[in-house]
């Protein structure tokens, strides 16, 4: 059976978003799924569509955006989805984006630019995916963008601890007891760090968060326009796993990026640019929260001693004021090797047009 | 000079008028590659592990040398490997892939949901043995772990058949009716590794033979945004396990079919697609295996037919579907078979390998059966020598007469005391 094009395709132009009134209409994430109320994750999934349109093909690996996302019959995909294996997101996007690449060259699909974005969430991406994630970022050759949802547990198994789930906090693998007050006490690993520094060949590595949604559709937006493999991560409050009321969830991204604990940036060819309140706190424009008036806000932390909120802090103003880029680079270099770091020095900046929200 | 093929949408590599059917010294690995040439396949993604891998070393080599345009991805392990021909299936790319031993394991998650997925993908697995403890050597247990998968699963001979069959998977896999992955079996270093004549058919040929990949109304793309593998849970599952049952089933239908045009236009591939019999017409006895052991086995029946002894082999080609009917039809005509398991089931019934327990279940109901005989021989790469055929032929000869108790009818073969 030949596959005639849909009649209200639009031509792909993924212009930056100017503010609210400029984000497109049209929904391409609808009702049908089953994600709870509240679920950050989802509202991830709605911008991630709006901002890519409608020629885009979705890769979901397993995960609360599979399992609570799509069900048989009453799909909210409004663009062609498949899903993927756990750790198989950076391996999806790698061969969906090859398949289109070597049909259009021989003529065997009609030539055109398709957006190939695969899902994972923080267990299927920096836990089990890590090695096809960070491959697919060294093939520059094919365009398509993993997508790294984290609300920092594996939440659709049961709130299982994953690299993601914060210092301290409870889950079912780390529940708080009468002789352990604290079972995991892992820092969080530095995902879009990890990926920037990593993989020098991708044009495009950003951590963004849903409670900033024109600056993540950006980020979006910019992946998949300079091409090649890119990387987004976004921070997700979740009600289940975060034990809070589900009004609260763009409240609580606000906080982890007001706090500090997160981070907003884009590492654009090699350089990058802090976006959002992070780059106001940077500059000294924002004072930092105290991370006590995040961590209050939920049941997870709820058993924190107060040494527990002072390692916290610790560690969060560590981040601040010793990592040589807050959030993103996790070490400095000796003062007398000042003279070694390097500042892009170009007129006019790769960020220029970029809109910080 | 006028084209009259202009409205015929063209398939295939380009095809050449001059070309004529070549005969060529190939090892297995490289029959394969060269099918993968001529069957212009468009995405293929290479780990490394021994042996399967040199079909990805001979593909490279005809890719760097301008002689066929595969996207050639080198991925980071196994499960990546499978899911990247998957993904790039889906999306309507015609694809190859492979593995062995544990490299097989590894990319078993994503070996399953392929057939789930209904998606044709087309792998060899250059058969390994499981370490540990460390073993190269050929031993089938590797690719037999998918055939409760729905994986159509085969096993070549030669170097020529490695190539037949290969072009056949992706005709059958590819087909409507089947929709389903194939794997090929080659027997490590025997069959992978070891060179023989081979005969590469032309291009035009094999466009004939061969059609374009069509996924229809199941292809994902944004003119046809459909979701594919979404929850279903209990409320569907069934329904659709039994879909591809049904697909299973057509596709013993659909490879026959195959291996007719095969033999039309090629004019090889035996008289019967799934079974290949030697020496069997006056047989009482015969001896019955998968791969490259029919090799000496063949040498140990001419010899056992100088003495006068009325002894054949068949040869099983594909393992799924299980060509039962031909099988009962086969073997009721003797009075004994020696079933020789180039793997193992531990724990299994009467203690046997794969082969054997599947061989005496397809002929429990048949009228008339022969007394059945298990051996279990050359594990982890070893040989199969003519002693070790001669104890095989003198323990089927006395299962034929009576002499083995059903207590007694599994053996292993040439295993230091």
């Amino acid at each position: 059976m030949a596959i005639e094009p849909l009649a209200s395709t639009t031509p792909q132009d993924l212009p930056q978003i100017k503010g609210v009134k400029d984000v497109p209409y049209d929904e391409l994430f609808v009702s049908g799924h089953r994600t709870c109320q509240g679920c950050e994750s989802a509202l991830v999934m709605r911008h991630m569509v709006k901002a890519s349109g409608p020629r885009t093909i979705v890769l979901g690996s397993t995960g609360c955006m599979y399992v609570a996302n799509t069900t048989y019959y009453t799909t909210p995909w409004v663009v062609p989805w498949m899903h993927t294996q756990l750790g198989a997101s950076g391996a999806a996007a790698l061969g969906t984006a090859a398949g289109l690449k070597v049909l259009m060259r021989k003529g065997k699909l009609k030539d055109e630019k398709i957006n190939v974005i695969a899902f994972c969430g923080d267990g299927g991406g920096a836990d089990m995916g890590l090695g096809a994630i960070s491959a697919t970022l060294t093939h520059k050759d094919y365009d398509c963008l993993v997508l790294l949802y984290d609300n920092e547990s594996y939440a659709n198994t049961d709130i299982q601890l994953s690299s993601q789930t914060p210092y301290g906090a409870v889950t079912t693998f780390s529940p708080t007891g009468s002789e352990k007050r604290l079972m995991h006490t892992r820092w969080k690993k530095n995902m879009p760090g990890m990926m920037a520094t990593g993989h020098p060949e991708s044009r495009y590595i950003a951590a963004g968060c849903a409670a900033y949604a024109v600056d993540l559709m950006n980020k979006i937006r910019r992946a998949l326009e300079l091409g090649g493999p890119t990387f987004v991560h976004t921070l997700d409050p979740c009600p289940k796993g975060w034990d809070y009321h589900p009004q609260y969830s763009q409240e609580l991204g606000h906080l982890a990026v007001e706090t500090g604990i997160w981070t907003l940036y884009e590492v654009i060819d090699g350089v990058c640019n802090l976006t959002g309140p992070t780059r106001q706190i940077a500059e000294g424009r924002k004072k930092r929260k105290p991370v006590y008036e995040y961590l209050k806000r939920q049941g997870r932390f709820s058993h924190f001693a107060d040494e527990d909120v002072e390692h916290f802090q610790a560690t969060v103003d560590k981040m601040w004021e010793e990592w040589l880029i807050p959030g993103v680079i996790p070490f400095t270099i000796p003062q007398k090797d000042a003279g070694l770091l390097r500042i892009d020095k170009r007129a006019k900046p790769l960020h220029a047009e970029a809109k910080t929200a | 000079m006028t084209t009259i093929t202009s409205d015929i949408p063209r398939h295939g590599a380009p095809e050449n008028a001059n070309e004529v059917e070549t005969e060529q010294l190939a090892t297995g690995c490289e029959a394969i590659a060269e099918a993968i040439r001529l069957a212009d396949v468009d995405v293929m993604a290479a780990y490394p592990i021994r042996p399967y891998d040199g079909v990805m070393q001979a593909a490279a080599k005809l890719i760097a040398n301008g002689k066929m345009d595969v996207e050639y991805i080198v991925a980071d392990g196994e499960h990546s490997q499978f899911e990247i021909v998957k993904h790039a299936c889906a999306v309507g790319s015609r694809v190859f892939v492979g593995s062995s031993g544990v490299g097989w394991f590894y990319a078993f998650e994503a070996i399953a949901v392929t057939a789930g997925l209904r998606l044709p993908v087309v792998a060899i697995c250059g058969n390994r043995a499981l370490d540990d403890p460390g073993a190269f050597g050929c031993e089938h247990n590797d690719a037999l772990a998918v055939r409760d998968l729905g994986w159509l699963l085969c096993w070549a001979e030669t170097a020529q058949e490695s190539l037949d069959f290969a072009l056949t998977a992706w005709k059958v896999g590819e087909d409507k009716r089947v929709s389903l992955p194939v794997a090929i079996g080659l027997d490590g270093a025997f069959l992978t590794h070891s060179q023989q004549i081979v005969m590469i058919p032309t291009q035009a040929a094999v466009n004939s033979f061969l059609p374009k990949f069509d996924l229809g109304d199941r292809l994902l793309h944004p003119d046809n945004p459909i979701t594919i593998a979404p929850q279903v849970d209990q409320d569907w599952l069934m329904e659709i396990r039994m879909q591809n049952d049904q697909a299973m089933r057509n596709a013993l239908g659909v490879i026959t079919e195959a291996h007719t045009e095969f033999k039309r236009l090629f004019g090889r591939g035996g008289d019967n697609p799934f079974l290949d019999e030697f020496m069997t017409d006056d047989a009482e006895i015969v001896f019955l295996g998968q791969g490259t052991l029919s090799l000496p086995m063949k040498v140990a029946i001419r010899r056992l037919r100088k003495q006068g002894h009325k002894v054949g082999l068949v040869r099983l080609k594909w393992f799924r579907p299980f060509p039962t009917a031909d099988i009962v039809r086969s073997l009721s005509r003797f009075k004994a078979v020696g079933v020789i398991d180039r793997d193992y089931s531990f724990g299994s019934p009467y203690y046997g390998g794969v082969l054997y327990n599947e061989i005496r279940s397809a002929l429990y109901s048949a009228p008339k059966r022969p007394v059945v005989v298990g051996f279990i021989a050359a594990l982890g790469g070893r040989e199969i020598e003519q002693p070790m055929a001669m104890e095989m032929f003198e323990k089927t000869m006395a299962a034929a007469s009576g002499e083995l108790t059903s207590g007694d009818v599994c053996h292993w073969i040439g295993v230091r005391k």
